[in-house]
């Protein structure tokens, strides 16, 4: 299963899918990182809405994603972490493993985030 | 109505199946929708755990129900190399590979009950039942 990847303006959007299995997260990482080269993107939007475990290894590859994307001078949202994920992650210890990548409620927080933050100069031209 | 599933766990996609079946059965018994995600973290945790360290073995999920008390059980079984020190594995952070070293600790918290097993050489069962409030 591929993991569709939208390009909004100086954006990419990945929405992660339930069924996603360990392997189609590490494609996704390879794809992400080789279209913020492509298309020079400022930003990646990882929308976890429809996943329905957030378990060690999903966090560990979200976290490794944004650090990778962040190499290549881009910044990362994590968006749509719901209450019942929020919840299980803080039990899991899983919580203060995602410190240092931004998240936010929903695609227009993200996207607003993302913008200030070039409006501010901190993203590529 | 369904009261025991067995499933043969060896890969990833295997992970995301008895996910699934875990959410039906605990949905079954009147589990809330934050427990359900609670009951296929946890599930996850151990299911990747018998793929990554035995390369496979079994998960047992089974409904229970007492008087009027509900709750379902995870078994997760493998004839694996076994846990050299169980201790040490149960403590957050503790990783012989490269992961977070959370599944196991953190199963544990998301549960209400729970006991490992472990031999060298012999395997790994893991039995953790959480109950419906
Ligand atoms: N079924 C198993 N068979 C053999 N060893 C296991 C098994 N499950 C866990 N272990 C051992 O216990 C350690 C701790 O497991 P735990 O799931 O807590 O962390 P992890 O798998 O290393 O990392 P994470 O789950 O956070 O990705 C593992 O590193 C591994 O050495
Ligand atoms: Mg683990």
């Amino acid at each position: 299963m591929n993991t569709s990847i939208l390009k909004q303006g100086p954006y990419l959007i990945a929405i992660l899918q339930a069924g996603q299995s360990d392997s189609d997260l590490l494609q996704l990482q390879e794809t992400l990182l080789e279209q913020v080269g492509r298309f020079r993107s400022r930003g990646v939007i990882l929308d976890v809405t429809l996943l329905d475990v957030m378990d060690s290894f999903a966090t560990r590859t979200l976290r490794g994603i944004a650090q990778a994307v962040s190499l290549r001078g881009a910044e990362t949202v994590i968006v749509g972490i719901r209450p019942e994920i929020a919840f299980a992650m803080v039990q899991l210890g899983l919580d203060t493993r995602l410190s240092g990548v931004l998240t936010a409620l929903d695609l227009e927080e993200a996207l607003a985030i993302l913008n200030r933050r070039c409006r501010e100069g901190m993203c590529r031209d | 109505m369904t009261d025991v599933v067995q499933i043969t766990v060896r890969s990833d996609a295997d992970i995301i199946l008895v996910r699934q079946q875990a959410r039906m059965l605990a949905k079954e018994l009147g589990f809330s929708s934050s427990d359900l995600t609670l009951i296929a973290t946890a599930l996850s945790e151990l299911a990747r755990n018998i793929v990554e360290y035995a390369r496979q073995g079994e998960i047992v999920l089974s409904q229970i129900r007492q008087g009027s008390r509900r709750g379902i059980t995870i078994i997760a079984r493998d004839r694996g190399p076994g846990i050299a020190d169980i201790e040490r594995a149960m403590l957050d952070g503790y990783s012989t590979g490269k992961g977070l070293g959370l599944g196991l600790p953190g199963a544990k918290r998301l549960m209400d009950e729970f006991e490992i097993t472990s031999s060298l050489g012999q395997g790994t069962t893991v039995k953790a039942t959480k109950w419906a409030r």
